[in-house]
């Protein structure tokens, strides 16, 4: 300390006898970091704007329509939501949905379990297979499986040509054929989260739940189907959220028998031009649809659905 | 045993033989079929031909899960889904062990593995010490026949590995349990076994204790592989060693019909002599090159007089004088250090 002191700004700063020494660079370096944290923010500022644009603003003026009619405030729209053709609707979307979600766990598990123990080039094959239909027109799909079960169509002709039934089966223009479209469109929803997180799964867990004793199938039911859980419950809430405001795949194999809740709002909106009824219904999905996954959320934790441990 | 992947043998006729409380290391470089030969004692993979036997019962087409043999896997595979104590109290739910009884051998394992209190936590809670113990606890807590450890100190610091190692040895020593360790750390195997089973392209290469290993590499491969070990290569006339025109005084007669056989000297057991008497040592002259200090000793490069090198490392207490580079220099190895080994590892 006691050097000749050169003159440099460091060795000044620093040859103050007693007194602490001056932080060197202190309040550059904090402003630096100040106009760094405000470029970060400036970045998110489209994107913001874009979802207050496109999501809040609707939705706001949703909620604003559903309580107006030409006199001004009104409960009207929430009221006539009480009468049985509503409420039997609402059951009916919710009997859909969540006969539909479980189907597609029961035959998505083991569809998912399948491709994430397959190799690796089997597994691109499957993966395919489930894909496939995403990519091809909902509408394409549907009108097929009008085509497959019809009074005359494909399966009717061939069950009753080996002769196990006499009259043809009733299987579309009822709920038995929504449910078998909707599961058909849901399925890559469930298979897919599945398939993530069963892929996520380390071998040596089971091989670890072996040694210690764990027959295959105790090893299966007590560590490989707990760890594949967060996947399950994301395809589930996929599938069952997405039942919920389904529209083509029941309009058109539902044949106007199967009413669901996003049929009425078109109704509301086509038929009699009234949006302010087809608002409350929308605001109604709308609650009911986060009042599920806040419920979820409380039993199963929200961290599980959003995937993070 | 044997196991082939296709045209590689895995495991190429092996055959080991462990005593009921021993502590045996397979030590191997990657890929020379030790972790193989482990599961295939776990049963996760199924052998080609061969036997395995727990004392008197054949286990060789026993179901894994039937085994009661323990694991420890390099990664710990800890159940995420559980506490601490859910993990280790698994194999014992398995075995329709009791409720109370569950709890006190539980309490006991973590309690050995220096766990206590923290059954409650969730293992993503735990630091890599901490879930090695953990995995530990839980092989060792339903009385396994067997404890298969593969290499389960590697994800460790080397300060945690060196400490760890001590503590897996004295939890073997009182607990007595017969011991499979898997490694590629030789210092890891000197260290914790009781025999070691070198292991080398699918087949053994020498079975021994420690010092035998060590003291006795019975190849070139192994000498190289566990220790350091500078290679001279010697001629061999009537049963005895020369190297150049100096006859070598050995502690063991010479192995026959080896053809080509070489000279394997540790660089800490070589001695730098100063003008005195050269006793019973085996003398080498040369001149020193290079000189690397670290620390508890320098490594200290000799070009002999033959023009080979040779490293010799010398304490930082050694009482001689520190060589200079550019000095000549006589250096001594004493014939129970001086050892001859086979140019090739038998194939």
């Amino acid at each position: 300390m006691s050097a000749p002191a050169p003159a440099s700004n460091r060795a000044a700063g620093r040859a103050a006898p007693g007194a602490p020494p001056a932080p060197v660079n202190a309040e550059r370096l904090r402003a630096q970091e100040r106009a760094e944290n405000a470029l970060l923010a400036g970045l998110t500022v489209p994107g913001m704007l874009l979802i207050a644009a496109l999501v809040l603003a609707p939705i706001g003026w949703l909620f604003w329509l559903s309580f107006r009619n030409p006199a001004g405030f009104t409960f009207d729209h929430y009221l006539r939501l009480l009468h049985p053709s509503y409420t039997l609707t609402l059951q009916t979307t919710f009997e859909l949905s969540f006969l539909v979600t479980a189907i597609c766990i029961l035959l998505g598990y083991p569809v998912a379990y399948i491709i994430a123990q397959a190799r690796p080039r089997m597994a691109a094959v499957l993966m395919m297979l489930v894909l496939f239909p995403v990519w091809t027109s909902l509408l394409v799909r549907c009108y097929a499986w009008l085509v497959l079960l019809q009074r005359r169509g494909l399966l009717n002709t061939w069950l009753t040509d080996m002769g196990l039934i006499d009259t043809p089966l009733r299987l579309m223009h009822n709920f038995t054929g929504t449910t078998i479209g909707m599961v058909h469109i849901m399925l890559p929803f469930m298979v897919l989260p599945l398939y993530g997180s069963m892929r996520a799964i380390s071998s040596d867990y089971m091989l670890a739940a072996s040694s210690l004793g764990a027959s295959p199938a105790a090893a299966f039911r007590q560590v490989f189907v707990p760890l594949s859980l967060p996947g399950l419950v994301a395809g589930t809430i996929i599938v069952f959220v997405l039942c919920l405001g389904f529209y083509v795949t029941p309009a058109l194999l539902g044949g106007g028998r199967v009413m669901m809740w996003s049929m009425q709002i078109e109704r509301n909106v086509n038929y009699y031009s009234d949006w302010g009824a087809a608002s409350a219904l929308g605001v109604v999905l709308l609650v009911m649809t986060l009042g599920i996954m806040w419920l979820v959320g409380r039993i199963i934790g929200f961290n599980r659905i959003v995937g993070a441990r | 045993m044997r196991k082939t992947y296709g045209a590689l043998a895995a495991l190429d006729d092996v055959s080991l033989e462990v005593a009921s409380g021993e502590f045996i290391t397979l030590l191997g470089p990657s890929g020379s079929g030790k972790t193989t030969l482990l599961m295939v004692l776990a049963g996760f993979i199924r052998a080609d031909s061969g036997q395995i036997l727990f004392g008197d019962s054949d286990v060789s087409l026993v179901a894994p899960h039937k085994r009661n043999v323990g694991m420890v896997f390099q990664n710990y595979a800890l159940f995420p889904h559980m506490t601490v104590a859910g993990n280790v109290a698994y194999p014992l739910k398995l075995r329709r062990v009791g409720k109370t009884e569950i709890g006190e051998r539980v309490a006991r394992a973590l309690d050995l593995v220096q766990l206590s209190g923290l059954g409650e936590r969730h293992v993503d809670q735990l630091s890599g010490g901490q879930r090695q113990r953990v995995a530990l606890a839980r092989a060792i807590v339903f009385e396994p026949r067997i404890l298969l450890m593969d290499e389960p100190l590697s994800a460790l610091d080397k300060k945690l590995r060196e400490q760890m190692q001590i503590e897996v040895r004295h939890l073997h020593q009182r607990l007595g349990m017969t011991t499979v360790y898997v490694t590629h750390d030789q210092r890891e195997a000197l260290t914790m076994s009781d025999r070691i089973a070198v292991i080398d392209r699918g087949r053994f290469r020498q079975i021994g204790t420690p010092r035998e290993i060590y003291g006795r590499p019975a190849s070139r491969f192994i000498a190289d592989f566990i220790g350091e070990s500078n290679f001279l290569p010697v001629a061999v006339r009537d049963g005895q060693a020369y190297l150049g025109d100096k006859l070598l005084r050995l502690a063991e007669p010479l192995r026959t019909g080896e053809p080509s056989q070489l000279l394997g000297v540790r660089p800490e057991k070589v001695v730098i002599l100063g003008g005195g008497d050269a006793g019973a040592h085996n003398v080498f002259e040369g001149m020193v090159r290079e000189i690397v200090y670290q620390g508890e000793s320098s490594l200290v490069s000799v070009t002999l007089a033959g023009g080979h090198e040779l490293s010799v490392r010398q304490q930082a207490i050694s009482a001689v004088i520190p060589p200079v580079v550019g000095a000549a220099v006589r250096l001594g190895l004493a014939p129970a250090d001086t050892i001859i080994v086979p140019q090739d590892s038998p194939a």
